[in-house]
């Protein structure tokens, strides 16, 4: 099973979840962080490092006196990467999205296959043999989405191997970023929050997410604040409510220090227990309990 | 211009809420909404519509099944992965397509289209506040920076109709492409964190984006008395950074209260953490170029 841990909200406890969940899960499980541009979830898991591998991608490099200014590229290119000046070709290769384009149409070899550097792929396990698998985008890159594509394609690779399950932090947001984590997912887990910033987002997050057609449950962090908006959304939409975390200053604080809430008490190892049969059901196609 | 651009790093530090009270306490104005992707300031300041407009950008592939012959050569050559057989043809997965065209230009039967793709709305309203500049990406959809960059342009020529000189803007969670576009010619970047592990970790790297671009830094730490050793941390880093600390906010049910009526913390009654709000909104006053 693949479960991708999501929110349109940031902040709303993808990575508290994520965490517990890991920490608890009863089969084989992968931990994959692809909230590449703010990953979190080895604060919490404390994985070993075991290797970092640098992620690139491809970008055209000029070789000048190859190039006879035919516009073939910068005609193509759709994202300014490529442009004629004068009587020069500029690259730009930050500018690149590795569509590979230009190398298709030029007809005089002139572009070179160079490499941009994305950020980093890091592989360490947490607690003796949790393999946990991290995104983390170079600051300065603004595309998240192709180191996306490269831990996403690492991550069914070890799920293959392993024969494990994969838990996913995704990214918050509705938008590119967030849609590329949850693609590949069996089971979505919406983390919201009971307040009208938590419910206005959910309900967004549920509108990029429900054309996809997988199953989804939620998780209602810091209940008893706010208002009570999102169960009447839940109910209407048949989505499952899989656990909730009271608002209590304690869990603040428990997760300031950088604790792992299934582990705080005996109840809320509890919670997060009935969670995972809450997504082994969902993904089983029992929609309720 | 002076523009401060709100940004925080991990999501749910406190922009929102905080840009809320700035923007109540602020005099002349522009205010921004640039999380074009989750905004969630239009549900404080419930701003009126005065204009808005259709958010185009980019293309899409869409191959039209009568003139494919199902080479598969567009399949071949795409990079992103969104081009699948489908029952003797081809066809384009759009969530997948990233608009490079490279499909288009390689396939020898012309069989695939090049549609503009529409990406969201954009909004120029009114509040209690002043005028706003906003918008909704539709869920699901890319190019969120351009997005952002159309936003700060219409802004900045608010700004010079109505001869303001101060752009206030809520930003986006994260260091991605929506980030970068915001801090475009921003004037202070504020940095709304928490004393957490993931406070401190993302801190450290939007602060470093900002460094990347030039942008003056300053931060604000919010929920302060959750943990008072990664208070101390976030300072210390501050000070060998030079990152100007604009205060610390205590952990208070209040901005949750205040956001269940609509209201920036500021309009609720006069008690001691809103004038720490206020205290801080003078020190952040106080950083800006005079005009």
């Amino acid at each position: 099973m693949i479960v991708a841990i999501a929110s349109g909200k940031g902040g709303t406890g993808k990575t508290t979840v994520s965490a517990s969940l890991t920490a608890i899960w009863e089969r084989p499980v992968v931990a994959v962080d692809l909230d590449v541009e703010e990953p979190n979830l080895h604060l919490f898991l404390k994985p070993e490092l075991i290797s970092t591998e640098t992620v690139n991608l491809e970008v055209p490099v000029l070789e000048p006196s190859a190039c006879t200014l035919c516009r073939a590229c910068s005609e193509l290119c759709q994202f300014k990467a490529l442009a004629i000046f004068g009587k020069t070709l500029m690259v730009m290769p930050e500018m690149c999205h590795g569509c590979g384009g230009c190398f298709e149409v030029c007809p005089a070899e002139a572009l070179k296959r160079g490499n941009r550097e994305l950020g980093v792929m890091e592989i360490g396990h947490s607690r003796g043999q949790i393999p946990c698998l991290t995104g983390r985008l170079r600051v300065g890159e603004s595309m998240s989405p192709p180191l996306m594509r490269h831990i996403r394609h690492r991550m069914a690779e070890m799920a293959k191997d392993m024969n494990a399950d994969l838990i996913i932090d995704a990214p918050p947001g509705v938008s590119c970023p967030a849609m590329n984590a949850v693609q590949d997912s069996d089971v979505i887990l919406l983390v919201t929050e009971p307040t009208p910033f938590g419910f206005h987002d959910f309900q967004l997050a549920w509108q990029a997410f429900a054309p996809l057609g997988k199953p989804m449950g939620v998780v209602v962090n810091r209940a008893g604040l706010g208002d009570d908006r999102a169960y009447a959304f839940c109910e209407a939409k048949g989505l499952p409510i899989l656990a909730e975390i009271p608002y209590r200053r304690e869990i603040a604080e428990h997760y300031a220090k950088g604790g792992l809430l299934a582990e705080m008490d005996s109840e809320m190892r509890w919670r997060f227990a009935s969670l995972q049969e809450g997504l082994d059901r969902l993904n089983r196609g029992v929609s309720h309990a | 211009m002076r523009e401060i651009v709100v940004i925080s790093g991990k999501g749910g530090t406190g922009k929102t809420s905080l840009t809320a009270a700035f923007a109540h306490l602020a005099q002349d104005k522009i205010l921004c909404d640039l999380d074009v992707d989750a905004p969630d300031l239009h549900i404080l300041l419930e701003p009126q519509t005065r204009r808005q407009g259709a958010f185009l950008s980019g293309n899409e592939a869409i191959i039209d099944p009568g003139l494919c012959q199902a080479c598969g050569l567009c399949a071949e050559k795409c990079r992103f992965g969104a081009i699948q057989a489908v029952e003797g043809s081809f066809r384009v997965n759009a969530s997948r397509c990233e608009g490079c065209k490279v499909c288009v230009a390689l396939c020898p039967h012309q069989a695939i289209d090049f549609q503009d793709r529409l990406c969201g709305t954009w909004y120029q309203s009114e509040t209690r506040f002043g005028p706003m500049v906003h918008a909704q990406l539709f869920p699901g959809q890319e190019n969120s920076g351009r997005l952002v960059s159309l936003l700060k342009q219409q802004a900045r020529e608010l700004a010079q109709q109505k001869g303001i000189d101060l752009i206030l803007s809520d930003g986006t969670p994260g260091i991605g492409c929506p980030v970068i576009a915001s801090l475009s010619q921003a004037t202070l970047a504020l940095i709304v964190t928490e004393p957490t592990p993931s406070g401190l970790h993302d801190l450290k790297r939007i602060a470093d984006l900002c460094e990347h671009f030039r942008i003056r830094t300053a931060v604000l730490i919010n929920k302060w008395d959750l943990n008072l050793d990664h208070t101390e941390a976030i300072e210390t880093l501050c000070a060998e950074k030079g990152y100007v600390p604009v205060g610390r906010l205590p952990h208070d049910i209040q901005v949750a209260q205040a956001m269940v009526q609509r209201k920036a913390v500021t309009e609720l009654e006069e008690n001691p953490f809103n004038l720490q709000v206020r205290q801080i909104w003078k020190t952040i006053e106080s950083l800006l170029p005079n005009n």
